[in-house]
Order: C-alpha cells, then sequence, then structure tokens
C-alpha cells in the first residue's frame, strides 16, 4: 500500500475547482478525503440514505449554479444506475469518486459480484470510467473527470482501486 | 377511495397561482403534466424520469439558492420510492425548502394500482425525520394557510393533499432534458 496521500490530492482538486458540496455514503476509503472536507467551512458535507439521491442532489446544485460531486464505495454504484438517467437526459454535470471494493484482493465474497460490475454497469449508462490504481494519479486523474463533467456536462467517475486504498481484511 | 378528496388541477393551479416566485421542481409524471396545464412557466424543472429524485434534486436547488424559495411536488408514490431523502433533507434544514405532495393513494400513471400512502403517514414521517412543520390538506379552503407554509414559512416543511384518483386531460411540455434545464437555469439565476 502506497502512502502517497491521494484523499488530499483529490481534496485540492475540489477546492481548485470550486465543488462546495460532497454527497455521500461513505465508505473505509473515503475516510480521509471526507474528514477533510469535514473540516473545511466552505464544504458542505450532504450525508445520504442510498447513493442515488446523490445524482439528483447534484443536478439541482449544477441547476442552481453551484458545483457538487458524489463520494461513494463500488457497491454504491449499483443503487445509482437508474437515476443516472437523470443527468444523461439534462446533459448535467455528475461527478463521481468511488472507492472500490470486490476487487483488488477482496476476502469478502459478497463484494465480488457489484466490484467486478462497476465499471460495466456504469459504461453501459453512459458514465465515463476514469479507473486508477496507483495513488500518484488519483489527484490528477480526478481533475481530469471533473473538468471533463463540468466543462462537457458529462457523468464521470473515477474508479479508486483497492490496490490503492488497500483491501479490507478484518485482522484476517 | 372515499371522504374529501381534493381535484388535483383545482389544487395545483391555485397553488401554483400564489407561489411568488418560487422554483418548482415537479416529479415525473403527473405533477409535470400539472405544472404545465396551469400554464407553464421556466421556473418549473418538468420531469419525465427519474423516479423518486424530485427532493434530492430539490433540495440540490434549495442549497445552491438559499434567497429562492423551492417547492418540490411530487406525487405519493414518487416520494415514497426516496423515503430516506425526508431524512437527508431533515438533516440539511434547508429554509426554502417546502414539499407538496399530491397523493391519491395510487399509481395513477401506470393504471391506477394501489399504492401504500392510504397506510402510510407521510406527514409524520416528515415531522420524524426533522421536517419544521406538516400539514394534512383535504378541503380547498385550506388553500391560503398551505400556500403562507409553503411559500412564506421557513423549511423545511412538508403538505400532504389528498386527491381524487383523476382522468385529466394529458398536457405535456417540453421534452429535452437539456431545453428544460437550461430554461430552468436561467429562471433559478434571476433574483
Amino acid at each position: 500500500m502506497s502512502v502517497h496521500n491521494w484523499s488530499k490530492d483529490v481534496f485540492d482538486a475540489v477546492k481548485a475547482r470550486g465543488i462546495s458540496t460532497v454527497a455521500t455514503i461513505p465508505d473505509g476509503g473515503l475516510t480521509d478525503f471526507l474528514l477533510m472536507c469535514g473540516g473545511d467551512a466552505e464544504t458542505r458535507v450532504v450525508t445520504l440514505t442510498t447513493e442515488e439521491e446523490g445524482i439528483g442532489i447534484a443536478a439541482g446544485l449544477w441547476l442552481g449554479g453551484q458545483r457538487g460531486m458524489i463520494a461513494m464505495q463500488s457497491s454504491g454504484v449499483g443503487n445509482c444506475i437508474n437515476a443516472l438517467g437523470l443527468p444523461a437526459a439534462l446533459r448535467s454535470p455528475c461527478l463521481m469518486l468511488v472507492t472500490m471494493r470486490g476487487q483488488w484482493g477482496e476476502f469478502n465474497p459478497w463484494q465480488v459480484p457489484m466490484g467486478q460490475a462497476t465499471q460495466s454497469v456504469l459504461e453501459a449508462v453512459g458514465v465515463k470510467c476514469f479507473p486508477v490504481d496507483q495513488a500518484e494519479d488519483v489527484g490528477e486523474t480526478f481533475g481530469a473527470a471533473a473538468d471533463m463533467a463540468f466543462f462537457g456536462g458529462f457523468a464521470c467517475a473515477v474508479l479508486v482501486s483497492q490496490r490503492v486504498i488497500g483491501a479490507k481484511g478484518f485482522g484476517r | 377511495m372515499s371522504g374529501n378528496y381534493l381535484d388535483r388541477r383545482s389544487l395545483t393551479a391555485d397553488v401554483l397561482g400564489r407561489r411568488e416566485g418560487a422554483l418548482v421542481v415537479p416529479g415525473l409524471g403527473s405533477p409535470t403534466w400539472d405544472c404545465f396545464a396551469a400554464g407553464g412557466s421556466d421556473d418549473y424543472l418538468y420531469s419525465w424520469g427519474g423516479m423518486g429524485l424530485a427532493l434530492p434534486t430539490a433540495l440540490g436547488v434549495a442549497i445552491a439558492r438559499p434567497a429562492r424559495r423551492v417547492m418540490c411536488l411530487t406525487g405519493d408514490g414518487e416520494l415514497m420510492m426516496g423515503l430516506g431523502s425526508l431524512s437527508v433533507v431533515g438533516a440539511q434544514a434547508p429554509g426554502n425548502l417546502s414539499v407538496l405532495v399530491l397523493d391519491n393513494e395510487h399509481f395513477g400513471e401506470t393504471g391506477r394500482q394501489p399504492g401504500l400512502a392510504g397506510t402510510t403517514d407521510l406527514c409524520a414521517m416528515a415531522m420524524a425525520a426533522g421536517f419544521r412543520r406538516s400539514m394534512l390538506v383535504t378541503a380547498m379552503d385550506q388553500v391560503p394557510a398551505l400556500c403562507s407554509m409553503l411559500f412564506e414559512e421557513a423549511g423545511p416543511v412538508l403538505a400532504v393533499a389528498k386527491i381524487a384518483l383523476s382522468k385529466d386531460e394529458l398536457t405535456l411540455p417540453e421534452k429535452d432534458g437539456a431545453i428544460i434545464a437550461r430554461r430552468f437555469q436561467e429562471a433559478a439565476a434571476r433574483a
């Protein structure tokens, strides 16, 4: 596991682009990033009950003139699929930061089906996917995805590999 | 259904006529047709899909435009597909957000199958989720008090209007989401 602080890189990219709301269902891999967001007076963290709510909130923010994003675990991607028709129809930006499960060194078989399907199902509904498996590349990739989303009106997802965040082991 | 059920088109026309510049995020289907039937406006974000997303979308607009009143106008089934959104709104506590549920206790758009709002108290659920006030509307003479709550009181507030299961004239607005979004963005940007 790399010691490079990719969470800080992503947070810096969020700030540099004026993204003021981060809607989320947390994931272990997002802990540091969400701490930075929560500790920043200018960043609103919106805790969700299901990830698809974040798709609506991000669209509403854009309609009102602000920028938002959604941060979630890959299992939450499955909850978003029908909702992703909204930004597609409105041609509104939709920026997703997804930390992966069920992928690199996963010990929990219940996580594997959705983890393996994450990129396929996102692409099936038209989301541009940016998988990253090196910590040093996450920040730059996130920035590129954000620019494509906000300037082009696309749905873009950055998929952060378990290779970057470290596979969960529960002390096994 | 029995008892005092309101005519949805009369109710929505009355409420929208008193909205005083509020932006409106209608749910897909009938509430969207109602908005267009009431005269249409760039202030309405017409919806043709994304069931369950009307309230989260309205929340996003309310956060981004704190100086504007934002009303989510949706159906009982649409709201109940995203009931968790009540908790999200309760936690964010936007003072400029209101919700009006047009509740016919059925899935009117798909063949009038019974829904779940006949046995679930949506007003109580909103209050339990942290809304400031809720109101059950069963008579047209409640409309002034309803509009005072929806458009003047500090939010988040939610009203449930019990409406008749009716077959109304189809009045279909713009369908191109990019056009709807652009018009709404410009309307939202006006002071």
